[in-house]
């Protein structure tokens, strides 16, 4: 098995004149943390968004564990197991947080005849395991559409958790979210990436989180991969510094 | 709980058997109720459990009857030389070809139904919120049309089966049976339906579909099992019908987009979409308040009824469970769960 596991092979997209995205490559490592930042409106959740296949790219080629996905749907792309979660957090908003559990099981390990089974007690045990782990357990039985804008995006991690993936994408997991609540958040997808073996792929502003998380991290500017490195060699990396200071 | 659940649920089958027998006037009446009450039940399948507003179910209605009377007659007569002599001469069914091809065409009706739910589906749902609503209405519109245009069923004449052997009261019971027993069986299919995984994967179609892609449930395949489960039964419901009415025609009677197409939606609503019991009860509120007006309001009915769908449309959306999920939310089980409670159980 390849170590890479999301190659980006000089991938391009534009909407109308906008070049959203300019000859990007780049590599996610399998059981790794990467990170993705750069400034506002350079390309970041255009490229999530040309990875888990929500618009076709206009050229250039992306493969999950050495299969081409670039001309893949949304949901074909969900069931090889790369999974993403939304910048703005899209849980269902009328039913309670176990629910919303449930829900998220992985359906693409389940046939028809599977999934006219009804939750067994191990599926709402892992609920209840996968709620405590973000600090959800409390609150399990009122409805989500109710809860804190920053205990909904726990609930969307812990639904994505739920449903196994290889991959995780997450969409700036910590925006919005309590700043005491972060610390807490980065020692949860760290905990999630070394004790279920996810592969996390992450969008970040805060560059406090990032440089604490990934182990690799990528900057784009003006849809164009800046540069790539350690936290630290990205840290120092004068066009970096540039990108989001605004050099003259 | 259970307890009242054991006494609910028993109370409710004695008070189905009884009925009939108890207002003996009003065996017919009961027998549309339950009509009434597996229409709205299949149509809050996909409207209110999955979120799409068909307006077309009433073609599985109107298809199933005809099925079933295309079936039955064809196991004795040549359909077309039946329907062209308007049942005039040959309208002979022995009771065993009547009540074989009863049982027959009423099966045949609901496979029949949920193939073309299958196929409409296959076509129709890439369509959201109201396009999905007046494409279906759309294919209700047409079928209703091209049927009246087809002579060997009968076209704008409609088609005639054979009377119920034996003493008209005893029919009336047997046909009360037949729907209150599809109901039932529909009820308790839906009660575990909707418990199962399947079941809030269509609740999560309703609630977030381009969520639900993403995480990777088989919407297309989940939608269309669905909407095809619910037209079974309501083929079923239409075939029975058929049967019970004896002569029907195509517009009026059986794609009836206008009536019963609207009125098993209404129902929902009145009742509350999305819930196991909210199609029941307002199945049974509409059908009262629709005997009563028709009653002591002729001529006004229609104003009536007019009333009460927008009353419920703009201030009772939520219908009859919503507003008690609403006032007491403690009976739907919504909590704050205390953290000693889970050490105490584990």
């Amino acid at each position: 098995m390849s170590d890479v596991i999301i190659d980006v092979q000089n991938v391009s997209k534009a909407f109308g004149g906008v070049k959203a995205n300019t000859d990007v490559s780049m590599q996610v490592r399998r059981g790794g943390i990467t990170g993705l930042i750069g400034p506002n409106g350079s390309g970041k959740t255009t490229l999530f968004n040309s990875i888990v296949g929500y618009h076709p790219i206009d050229g250039g080629s992306i493969r999950f564990e050495g299969q081409e996905i670039s001309r893949m749907k949304v949901q074909q792309i969900a069931r090889l197991g790369l999974l993403r979660t939304f910048q703005q957090t899209r849980i269902y908003g009328a039913m309670n947080c176990v629910e919303n559990m449930l829900i998220s099981l992985p359906h693409r390990k389940m046939s028809l005849w599977d999934a006219l089974k009804t939750n067994t007690r191990e599926d709402y045990e892992k609920a209840d395991q996968l709620l405590d782990f973000v600090g959800l357990y409390e609150k399990r039985y009122l409805m989500s559409g109710d809860l804190s804008f920053g205990q909904q995006k726990l609930l969307e991690f812990a639904m994505a958790l739920m449903n196994e993936p290889t991959c995780l994408l997450l969409d700036e997991p910590t925006a919005g979210i309590n700043p005491t609540l972060i610390n807490g958040l980065i020692d949860r997808l760290k905990r999630a990436n070394e004790e279920f073996g996810i592969t996390l792929f992450v969008i970040e502003h805060n560059m406090r989180v990032i440089m604490n998380l990934a182990e690799s991290i990528y900057c784009l500017a003006h849809g164009q991969m800046l540069a790539h490195g350690s936290p630290d060699d990205i840290q120092n990396n004068q066009d970096v510094i540039d990108a989001y200071l605004g050099a003259h | 709980m259970k307890q009242k659940k054991v006494i609910l649920y028993t109370g409710a089958l004695l008070l189905t058997l009884v009925l009939p027998f108890v207002m003996p006037d009003f065996r017919s009446q009961l027998a549309t109720l339950w009509l009434m009450i597996i229409v709205a039940l299949t149509w809050d399948m996909t409207g209110g459990q999955m979120g799409y507003n068909s307006l077309g179910n009433i073609f599985f209605y109107g298809t199933g009857m005809y099925v079933a009377a295309v079936v039955t007659i064809g196991m004795v007569y040549d359909v077309g030389e039946y329907t062209s002599a308007h049942g005039g001469g040959i309208t002979n069914f022995t009771d065993e070809q009547y009540f074989t091809g009863m049982f027959v065409g009423i099966i045949a009706a609901g496979f029949f139904c949920s193939a073309c739910a299958l196929v409409i589906g296959w076509l129709t749902f890439g369509l959201r919120g109201p396009y999905f609503a007046i494409g279906t209405l759309g294919v209700a519109i047409a079928a209703g049309e091209l049927v009246s245009n087809w002579d060997w069923i009968g076209g704008g004449q409609g088609i005639s089966l054979p009377v119920f052997p034996g003493d008209l009261e005893i029919g009336k019971i047997y046909f009360y049976f037949m729907f209150a027993g599809t109901g039932v069986l529909l009820f308790i299919f839906l009660s575990w339906f909707y418990r199962t995984r399947f079941g809030a994967a269509i609740n999560a179609i309703r609630d977030d579909e381009e969520k639900a892609d993403a995480m990777g449930i088989h919407t297309l395949r989940y939608k269309l099992v669905t909407w095809s489960i619910a037209a079974f039964f309501v083929g079923v419901a239409g075939g029975i019908t058929a049967f019970q009415l004896i002569h029907f025609e195509p517009l009026e009677t059986a794609y009836q987009t206008i009536n019963l197409g609207i009125f098993m939606v209404v129902c929902v609503l009145l009742g509350g979409k999305g819930t196991l019991w909210g199609p029941v009860i307002g199945a049974i509120l509409f059908h009262l308040f629709k005997e009563v007006t028709w009653n002591y309001l002729l001529g006004w009915q229609w104003v009536a009824l007019g009333a009460l769908i927008i009353v419920t449309v703009v201030y009772f959306k939520d219908g009859v469970m919503g507003y008690l999920m609403h006032t007491r939310p403690e009976w739907f089980g919504i909590r704050v769960e205390q953290k000693a409670a889970r050490e105490e159980t584990t």
